[in-house]
């Protein structure tokens, strides 16, 4: 998707033949030519959604070369018509953001540094100590209140926080893979 | 010259979300300030060469003894007569085909008259550009048939853009409403194009007198008195010059009310 | 939220109960329109904010006496004969009668019948309906049985007059009665009023109650299913619906099923039983259990297998595993490996610094953020006062992984937002680095998980074996995922007379089309119909559709994919009158057409109107539970009477920590409230009325911040719009106390203690309680030890340390909105 007239507001119309009319060189001082150069013009646009609160203010989100050059509202949502709040329209600044660590990162036992590791260790060495918790705490089978033996698959040495900032399709597989591990401590940040 | 555009700032619908002046930071590329501690909610104290968008907090007491708190967007009033333009020695200072007010970055040779020329304390300096800043109406956008970054954000079309008569016309009879509703101070700000500087481009809607917002009841152009007389003076007239924009420059940081 | 953002300029009167100008400032846009229209804006909340700016009445009321405002309007409402009585006595349990044995707190000195001091719990054994020879509820319909609900929520809420708000709230009387007269007259077939409410109503020991005693106030005016009407919960994270849809909770399963208990639910069977009531809608949910079962176990999940029911954990015990009992057992040594996904809880949970402590005891922790939070740098907090940690780093034996996650721009997937809007998001640029999406990380340990366990013949690990978890090699494609949420067709599906419904692997149209046989997956029912194929079998995603709304379908049907069933107004059967007809031309949205074809041959009639019918579309109202619009209840009728642990009708108990003295009962807080004894003096509670601890302290947010602020301290356009931490007095204490606006003062509580600066404001004023001043203040609690280098101010105290652990009974949320503290000038 490009940027397209969605994005235009009534007086666009107005103004596109002025722009076309400086293009072809007649009367725009060259200040003003300057000033049509648009830098979202040649960009693509995806459609975004805010990541903030939960009104969830559908964005478009224009990159350039693999980076985002703005990220505003989109005006055809109806529920927000395309505005957007401060924390909305600084976005961007998620993505761009030089505090933004782009390497997975260890602390050793004691250790008062951050080492950077590589991603395959980090998802190796999770997992084995996920599965030693598991394996060490797993409770199988458990008498019920009335004496009866119930199956509980049920590990208390494990749990998980959050959460209400990740995507639908994120929690699902969280919640699908954390139930089935056994993990009873599971929660996210809806009373925060 | 094209019909003209403006901005018009509705205070009675602020929610003083500050949408506008982070999405003014965004769309411009300005850079980060260290901020000072105002008291209030507000942040920056005044107009910078990095924040072209100012959102202001003040409470103020109403008549019925309840509590007002006023909030205002407040931003470069694209001054029909302009004491920036007028001032600006190399022509940089331009009025565009919208009537609006722009800096041409290229030609500003960072002499800083028009800092000391503007009734409101909007021009500011930028050191490592050796220029001069102030917002440009979203220049590229309304070139390119797109509204001011500012008033695309503002979640309650506290900022509207659009031709100016139709505006001042809305902004007439929103007015009016506000009287019938008991605002009845409800007052516009610069719509005007016979009142003060010919009327502003970014004129607003006040729900009190001016001076509450720290704005000048009736601005006038500094220069017409010192900095355009210094100009067409020789030798000492740099000096004058300087004076006069320190001092401007100062009582510009005390919240923009020259 | 009941309604819809876009619907609240329908509104003819707002209660903002919430600081909805700030905290969901693009929402309120509608308020704003609603204004334009003539509408009112009420704001009630103990502190003057951008909201009450914007509100034709400001109402502050003490924070944590919100029990006692909607109390003081219900019995404003039934005195002056305001209530919808077509409307209560038709769609609500107002007729319904309950057992004689039945008593109200009002009769019980605070406390309903059946409580147990012993236990601090309820026998609720006579909290329940009279039943008639069949079994059918019996009712009053001229509601004057003293058994009905109707006279005993009458007699319950005799007490809350508005002397008595004026004495607890704090609320001069004249205030309440004009706010109480121009909510209360927005009702009837013409006019509809909306309430907003967020965390400032929840995040007390009484939290549920306090949400139904707002939604009662609703339904006695007819608010509930009707333009301009709702409860309009406001959320306050972008994804914060779903994950709870999703069930990234301790107490239930995807699309609101109870996570199963051990003594309750010992096999799939029993565990059907329990759980599903004998008429309403949910009399479905073996269907939908089922169906999410085949999604989770594929072919492993068979009928002998009870579905693979028994791999899913089974608690132990119903008061466990929250957030709150997480940092409790944790600081006890219990848990061993702990994960911490796109939240702070360092920062963001009440008792901050016990969550810190508590993070010092495991042996490893992983966080995966987009930026280095609070709770991935714990070992490198400073020392927090009074108990400052002598371990240091070196002996913090917690070892850390930090996996750098990515934010939604950078890929694709759905969010839901506050009205049930599932929009789909795209991936706009790669990640950056080892940078992943949260899906990657969740993906890469699940397949990682399965290679360990791989030829595993031990029982236990037979659900991890049998976990469908095949999305693509690196990155899982994440329209499978949501098409597997969704729910497709095992096999050829047919209807009874044969005729093809869905072709193999064909996404459901609809939950109704779900079943308990085995031949249907869905992992989470409601979401249901947001994937379809389209003729030549390619999927459509509807939380992708981007039509834009007009004159003739207002609330856009077709942009996103609301659930359920695309619905954006729910209950909307109560927007007609128990014959179908619209209660009046102005508020008309949904009706029963006559001669509208039916889905039955030879048969006219269903629902028409402005939305999708929450409702049987094709059952006349004048059939068998044709005035039933609340389809989820087993009696189809909304509740005034609604048994919760801790009580049928909400009661006003003063928060766990007080200034003042209950005035309604002898009960001083809610006695069924949770609070946990944590060890080394780590939640200590002031008294009621403590001299050291003398003042109220509330804690919130800021438009220009984002919870914990992992997503607005470490961004610069963000940071830089607040100076430092700071916290608001009002200028009466500040007098009392020496303090000048921007001084540095200390706020302590017995948990902690915090340093920020004083913002002297109008806008808090001290309430007069019972004839006594009593100060409030109120600190933001965005701020950590992290930000951005080049703003000082970015970084602050931690306002959680001074937040206590204590829980509601019912959801064992904190209470951090009303507690005590002290302040000192200076840095004491």
């Amino acid at each position: 998707m490009s940027l397209s007239r969605r994005d235009f507001l009534k007086f666009g119309s107005a103004t596109a033949a002025g722009v076309a009319v400086g293009s072809r060189g007649l009367d725009l001082a060259p200040v003003e030519a300057a000033a049509t150069t648009l830098k979202i013009k040649e960009a693509k646009a995806f459609h975004g959604v805010c990541p903030y609160c939960a009104v969830g203010c559908a964005q478009l989100i224009y990159t350039k070369d693999n980076r985002i050059i703005d990220i505003e509202g989109d005006p055809d949502t109806p529920h927000t018509l395309g505005r957007l709040c401060p924390k909305g329209a600084a976005t961007i600044q998620l993505s761009n953001n030089p505090l933004r660590p782009t390497k997975a990162l260890y602390r050793a036992p004691g250790s008062d540094t951050w080492e950077e590791k590589p991603l395959e260790w980090m998802w190796d060495e999770i997992a084995k100590r996920v599965k030693a918790v598991r394996d060490a705490t797993f409770v199988e089978v458990e008498k019920s209140k009335d004496g009866k033996d119930v199956v509980v698959n049920r590990t208390e040495g494990l749990a998980n926080l959050g959460s209400a900032c990740i995507d639908n399709e994120e929690c699902y597989l969280l919640t699908k893979l954390m139930r089935t591990l056994g993990v009873v401590y599971l929660e996210h940040q809806a009373r925060v | 010259m094209a019909r003209t555009l403006a901005m018009f700032t509705d205070t009675s619908l602020c929610i003083g979300c500050r949408a506008c002046q982070v999405a003014c930071k965004q769309w411009n590329e300005l850079g980060m300030e260290v901020p000072e501690w105002t008291g209030t909610y507000q942040n920056h104290t005044h107009f910078t060469d990095q924040t072209f968008r100012l959102v202001r907090f003040i409470e103020e007491p109403k008549p019925t003894g309840e509590l007002a708190w006023l909030l205002m967007s407040d931003v470069c009033k694209h001054c029909a007569q302009a004491g920036c333009l007028e001032a600006c020695p190399t022509g940089a200072i331009y009025r565009t085909q919208y009537g609006t007010v722009d800096i041409n970055q290229d030609t500003c040779n960072g002499c800083r008259y028009c800092v000391s020329s503007c009734p409101f304390g909007v021009v500011a300096f930028n050191a490592s550009s050796g220029t001069a800043k102030k917002c440009t109406f979203c220049n590229d956008r309304i070139h390119n048939g797109l509204g001011p970054a500012c008033a695309k954000a503002c979640p309650t079309e506290s900022i509207q853009f659009g031709f100016r008569d139709e505006l001042v016309a809305r902004a007439q009879k929103r007015v009016e409403t506000l009287k019938g509703m008991g605002f009845k101070e409800a007052q516009l700000y610069g719509a005007d194009s016979n009142g003060f500087l010919g009327g502003l481009n970014a004129f607003f809607l006040l729900l009190a007198r001016p001076g509450t917002y720290n704005l000048p009841d009736s601005p006038k152009l500094p220069q017409r008195n010192v900095v355009v007389d210094s100009l067409l003076s020789i030798g000492s007239a740099v000096l004058v010059g300087l004076g006069a924009l320190l001092a401007f420059r100062e009582r510009g940081q005390g919240g923009g009310d020259a | 939220m009941t309604t819809n953002l876009i619907d609240i300029q329908n509104s003819d009167v707002i209660m903002a109960t919430s600081n909805m100008a700030e905290n969901h400032p693009v929402g309120f846009q509608w308020v704003m329109k609603a204004k334009e229209r003539g509408a009112k804006l009420i704001h009630v909340d103990p502190r003057f904010t951008r909201t009450s700016a914007a509100a034709d009445m400001h109402v502050p009321l003490r924070s944590g006496t919100n029990i006692v405002f909607f109390g003081g309007m219900i019995k404003y409402a039934i005195d002056h004969n305001l209530h919808f009585k077509d409307y209560v006595v038709h769609y609500t349990n107002a007729s319904f009668l309950i057992d004689p044995e039945f008593k109200t707190a009002t009769d019980g000195g605070g406390l309903f019948a059946g409580y147990d001091a012993a236990k601090r719990a309820y026998d609720q054994k006579s909290w329940k309906y009279q039943l008639d020879a069949e079994g059918n509820p019996k009712r009053d319909l001229t509601l004057r049985d003293p058994n009905s609900v109707f006279q005993l929520m009458r007699r319950h809420y005799s007490r809350y007059t508005v002397e008595m708000v004026e004495r607890v709230c704090g609320i001069p009387k004249e205030k309440f009665v004009a706010a109480a007269k121009l909510f209360c007259e927005a009702s009837g077939p013409e006019k509809t009023g909306s309430i907003t409410y967020a965390l400032n109503l929840t995040q007390h020991t009484n939290g549920v109650e306090n949400i139904r005693a707002l939604c009662m106030l609703q339904l006695l005016l007819g608010n509930v299913g009707r333009p301009g009407g709702g409860v309009v919960a406001l959320r306050g994270h972008a994804n914060v619906q779903g994950a709870t849809d999703l069930a990234v909770l301790y107490q239930d399963l995807p699309g609101y099923h109870p996570m199963p208990l051990r003594d309750a639910h010992p096999d799939l069977k029993t565990y059907l039983e329990k759980t599903t009531p004998k008429s309403g809608f949910v009399v479905n949910r073996p269907k939908w259990v089922v169906s999410m079962l085949k999604a989770w176990y594929g072919d492993r999940a068979t009928k002998e297998n009870d579905y693979g029911f028994d791999w899913i954990a089974k608690r132990a015990s119903a008061d466990a595993y929250s957030h709150q009992h997480i940092f409790v057992d944790m600081y006890n040594g219990k848990l061993k490996g702990f994960f911490a996904i796109g939240q702070n809880p360092a920062v963001g949970g009440p008792n901050a610094k016990l969550a810190r402590a508590a993070l010092e005891k495991l042996d490893w922790l992983v966080v995966q953020d987009i930026f280095l939070t609070e709770t991935a740098e714990f070992w490198k907090a400073p020392a927090s006062p009074p108990h400052r940690e002598a371990a240091g780093t070196k002996n913090i034996k917690t070892e850390v992984f930090f996996l750098p996650a990515a934010p939604a721009a950078e890929k694709d997937g759905t969010l839901t937002n506050t009205m049930r809007l599932i929009q789909w998001h795209e991936k706009a640029v790669d990640p950056p680095g080892d940078v992943r999406s949260d899906a990657e990380h969740i993906y890469q340990l699940g397949k990682r998980l399965r290679t360990l366990y791989a030829g595993s013949k031990a029982k236990r690990d037979q659900g991890i074996l049998a976990l469908t978890w095949d999305y693509g090699d690196k990155h899982p494609d994440m329209l499978k995922v949501l098409v597997e949420m969704n729910g497709v067709a095992i096999e050829e599906l047919r209807d009874k007379d044969g005729k093809v419904l869905y072709r193999k692997g064909e996404p459901l149209k609809t939950f109704a089309d779900l079943r308990d046989d085995g031949t249907t997956t869905s992992g989470i029912w409601i979401y249901t119909g947001a994937t379809v194929w389209d003729a030549e079998g390619k999927v459509v995603n509807r939380t992708a559709s981007h039509k834009k709304g007009d004159e003739k379908d207002y609330l856009a049907h077709g942009w996103g994919w609301s659930w359920p069933a695309n619905r954006r107004i729910l209950y909307n059967r109560a927007s007609a009158n128990p014959a179908g007809k619209p209660w009046s031309e102005k508020k008309k949205f949904l009706w029963w057409d006559p001669e509208a074809p039916s889905n039955v041959p030879d048969k006219k009639g269903r629902w028409v109107g402005l939305d999708v019918p929450d409702f049987n579309a094709f059952l006349a109202p004048d059939a068998k539970g044709g005035d039933n619009p609340y389809i989820m209840r087993a009696d189809g009728k909304g509740a005034f009477f609604g048994p919760l642990l801790d009580g049928p009708f909400p009661e006003h108990y003063e928060p766990v920590e007080s200034p003042v003295k209950n005035l309604l009962s002898r009960q001083q807080m809610n006695p069924t409230a949770k609070i946990w004894k944590v060890g080394d003096k780590r939640n200590e509670l002031a008294g009621v009325g403590s001299a050291e601890y003398p003042y109220v302290i509330t804690t919130y947010r800021l438009t220009e911040h984002h919870l914990s602020g992992v997503m607005s301290r470490y961004l610069p356009m963000l940071a830089e719009l607040f100076e430092s931490h700071f916290a608001e007095i009002s200028h009466e204490l500040a007098k009392e106390l020496g303090i000048a606006n921007g001084d540095t003062i200390t706020v302590m509580s017995p948990r902690g203690k915090i340093h920020a600066k004083a913002m002297v404001t109008n806008r808090f004023k001290p309430f007069t309680i019972d004839g006594k001043k009593i100060h409030q203040i109120g600190v933001p609690w965005h701020w950590g030890y992290n930000g951005v280098p080049g703003l000082p101010g970015s970084k602050g105290d931690i306002t959680n340390d001074l937040s206590a652990t204590v829980g509601d009974s019912n959801v064992f949320i904190q209470e951090t909105k009303a507690f005590c503290c002290n302040v000192k000038k200076g840095v004491v």
